[in-house]
């Protein structure tokens, strides 16, 4: 089921088109990637599902119903990109107001910040400032505040910049616990490694426009370039074939790209009959960072602001 | 309106347990009492022993006839006899004075005579005058009783006038006391022109602090932007009015407590009502000014206009410090204008403390953008009260408009970063359609 679809927004500014139509569904318990370079209109996109913009045109349904931000706002956990929080409050009064902001009851709430604070080893913060710590330990604590209330909905804007692979991996195995316990999660940035990693489903924007749309691996299938890895030690004279042609020659390994009547068999009974001894066969798909450089490359990158009636 | 009540409790909270909150509400009040009570009560001291001032009196006319009334305690007189004012200069100082006065022999037949007094040091100038109103009164008293006039009789013949107002009202007559009513108005306006001042420019700065911080992206996916800045304008607004309440009680528990730090003060102005009428009618004048005032009616327009013109000019702060970022000199810029109409309200409050029913007193108070100043300078005297509630009802219409202008500039401007927004492109968002 889809806990959130986007039925063609569109939001301008008063010289860019931020968001041009754009829609695409999120089904529930789903950790689903919002893939754009930079001015892409990701922020005016997030902005509007968190109810924080309305939109210029277009809807947006919050789990089978018209979106009220009134209402689904205390349902949605949203981490911006740039942090964000009182510097000269208390840690733990500060988790315990901005959870109560989201519509929890005091005693909830303390009960909730405790247990988290407990399970990311936070306790000792509750009577420190933000301003004593470091840039990774309020990095957990936004996180943290971010998912405090149980929310259905959890927008995360680059949620691992400046973290150590430590607690890195921490907020990876959180986000994935809180997916498997229904959570939805929209996962924003631009580390593609991450992406492929986290993410069932993406979509790319650039320029306001929606130009992908898929689960990550039907967007590597698209992109594929048919191209094969050989792992055998291949004499030259052998490869002069109009099987395939060879992208890249090392001594113990092949790349090969098979045009689109050769079958991945054809090439290896080739192979075996030339007595090649292969060690290893497979294919390479693209990785999402070739495909998104690609991609954004064949569009201008860079906005130009235009004039907008 | 739930999260609206815990935004202001943060904001009343975090500010009212500020060590800086604490010392100004506290601190200035004692501090500026226990200033005033070191000067009374150095004034008061007139043990002063060292400072005394020991003062020969060569007498050659006989203008006190061998004893000096005296009735200034620091000074003390002695008549020296058989002594000449050339011979006597040389020896004064050795005899333990610290000047020496002579009364040449034709004093009192002169209209206008030169006196002199001679001294190692210069004398000071309240001790001249103490001198010369002795003299003076000596003289007179002489020259009575040369014409034949009982001095005593002559006192009583003359007597100090006084000139009192009655304002006649429908409801009857009643005493005005300008000079009371006077102070009053200029003590509130004074305190309402501070009070918008320093806490208009707390919001302006905390909404800055939450954009800089970019608590406010986190904040507005939780509430909306207007509850926002609703919730941080009225607790900073209760925090004034906190101020305020403590203040008031402390004047009050000052007032109570005086007479048991102070047991000598009490007792020397019970000794001066006793000794001197006119100390008695003044500080009674005072009491019957302030009884007269209506301190209910004074008291609540304070509360009425600092509220109004608190919440008119805080959203105006508002929204300027939601369109600025870390630059103060941006906000400054920004702030220049919203200034103009607060002091253009001091100044005419100080020409309506003075005239408190001219034209241009009365277009002050009911323009809603000065008249929290400029009304609080006329309302301890008895202005007409249409004009009261035309005033109150402008500056009601003026909070709801400002509020919702800024309102508008405000949600647009927490999320805008980069360069600061011109005029115009303010004015747009504020009649943007939501």
């Amino acid at each position: 089921m889809d806990f959130l679809s986007l039925h063609h927004l569109k939001k301008y500014f008063a010289d860019q088109k931020a968001v041009d139509d754009i829609s695409f569904n999120i089904k529930s318990g789903s950790i689903f990637g919002l893939l754009g370079p930079n001015g892409a209109g990701k922020t005016t996109l997030i902005r509007m599902i968190t109810g924080i913009f309305y939109p210029d045109h277009g809807h947006i349904d919050f789990n089978g119903q018209r979106f009220n931000p009134m209402i689904d706002s205390t349902k949605i956990g949203y981490m911006p990109e740039e942090r964000g929080l009182y510097k000269k409050m208390k840690i733990g009064e500060q988790a315990l107001y901005l959870a109560q902001l989201k519509g929890m009851s005091k005693s909830d709430a303390m009960e909730s910040v405790k247990k988290w604070f407990v399970k990311f080893e936070m306790e000792s913060w509750w009577n420190k400032k933000v301003e004593d710590l470091s840039k990774g330990m309020s990095q957990k604590l936004q996180f943290v505040i971010t998912v405090l209330h149980n929310p259905q909905l959890i927008i995360l804007d680059e949620p691992f910049s400046g973290l150590d692979p430590v607690n890195a991996n921490l907020i990876k195995e959180e986000i994935f616990t809180l997916a498997k316990n229904g959570a939805t999660i929209i996962f924003s940035t631009h580390r593609m490694e991450q992406v492929e990693e986290i993410c069932d489903h993406i979509v790319l924007v650039n320029k306001g426009k929606k130009i992908l749309d898929g689960t990550v691996h039907q967007v590597k299938q698209d992109f594929k370039e048919n191209i094969y890895k050989l792992g055998a030690n291949v004499i030259a004279e052998q490869l002069m074939t109009g099987l395939f042609e060879v992208v890249k020659y090392e001594p113990n390994q092949l790349l090969l790209k098979l045009p689109e009547y050769t079958t991945t068999n054809e090439v290896l009974s080739y192979f075996i009959n030339h007595n090649v001894k292969i060690n290893s066969f497979n294919e390479v798909l693209p990785s999402l960072n070739d495909i998104f450089i690609k991609i954004v490359e064949d569009t201008t990158a860079t906005r130009k602001f235009e004039s907008i009636q | 309106m739930k999260k609206i009540a815990l935004i202001i409790k943060r904001e009343y909270f975090i500010r009212v347990k500020k060590k800086s909150f604490l010392l100004t509400t506290i601190g200035v009040p004692l501090f500026i009492i226990g200033f005033y009570a070191i000067i009374i009560a150095i004034s008061l001291d007139e043990s002063g022993g060292s400072d005394k001032n020991k003062i020969a009196v060569i007498d050659e006319a006989q203008l006190f006839s061998g004893k000096i009334e005296n009735s200034n305690p620091s000074i003390v007189y002695s008549i020296i006899k058989n002594e000449t004012e050339s011979n006597y200069i040389k020896k004064y100082q050795k005899a333990g004075f610290d000047a020496f006065l002579f009364i040449p022999n034709d004093s009192i037949a002169k209209t206008k005579s030169i006196y002199n007094l001679h001294s190692s040091k210069s004398m000071n100038l309240p001790l001249m005058s103490s001198i010369e109103e002795l003299i003076n009164e000596a003289i007179k008293k002489k020259t009575l009783i040369a014409n034949g006039i009982n001095p005593e009789a002559f006192q009583k013949m003359i007597h100090p006038v006084e000139l009192e107002n009655t304002v006649d009202t429908e409801t009857g007559q009643k005493k005005s006391f300008a000079d009371v009513a006077y102070g009053v108005s200029f003590a509130c306006g004074i305190l309402i022109y501070m009070m918008m001042l320093i806490y208009g420019t707390q919001v302006m700065r905390g909404v800055t602090e939450e954009k800089t911080n970019r608590i406010a992206e986190v904040m507005v996916s939780s509430v909306k932007p207007f509850q926002m800045m609703m919730g941080k304008i009225i607790g900073i607004g209760a925090v004034g009015l906190t101020q305020f309440a403590v203040w008031i009680f402390l004047m009050f528990l000052m007032q109570m407590a005086i007479p048991f730090i102070f047991p000598d003060l009490m007792q020397q102005i019970n000794n001066a009502s006793t000794t001197s009428s006119e100390n008695i009618s003044m500080a009674s004048n005072i009491m019957q000014g302030l009884s007269s005032l209506h301190l209910g009616k004074i008291l609540f327009s304070f509360l009425f206009y600092f509220l109004g013109g608190y919440l008119t000019y805080a959203s105006i702060f508002a929204a300027i410090g939601s369109v600025v970022s870390e630059d103060q000199q941006e906000a400054q810029q920004l702030v220049f204008p919203v200034m103009m109409p607060i002091i253009l309200g001091f100044v005419i409050m100080t020409k309506a403390v003075n005239e408190p029913n001219s034209s241009l007193a009365v277009f002050g108070s009911i323009f809603p953008l000065t008249s929290p100043i400029v009304m609080m300078g006329r309302i301890a005297y008895d202005i007409p009260n249409w004009q009261i509630v035309v005033s109150m009802l402008c500056l009601i219409c003026s909070f709801l408009f400002f509020t919702w202008i800024a309102g508008k500039i405000y949600r647009t401007g927490i999320l805008l970063y980069g360069k600061k927004p011109s005029w115009k492109e303010m004015i747009k968002w504020a009649v943007k359609k939501s």
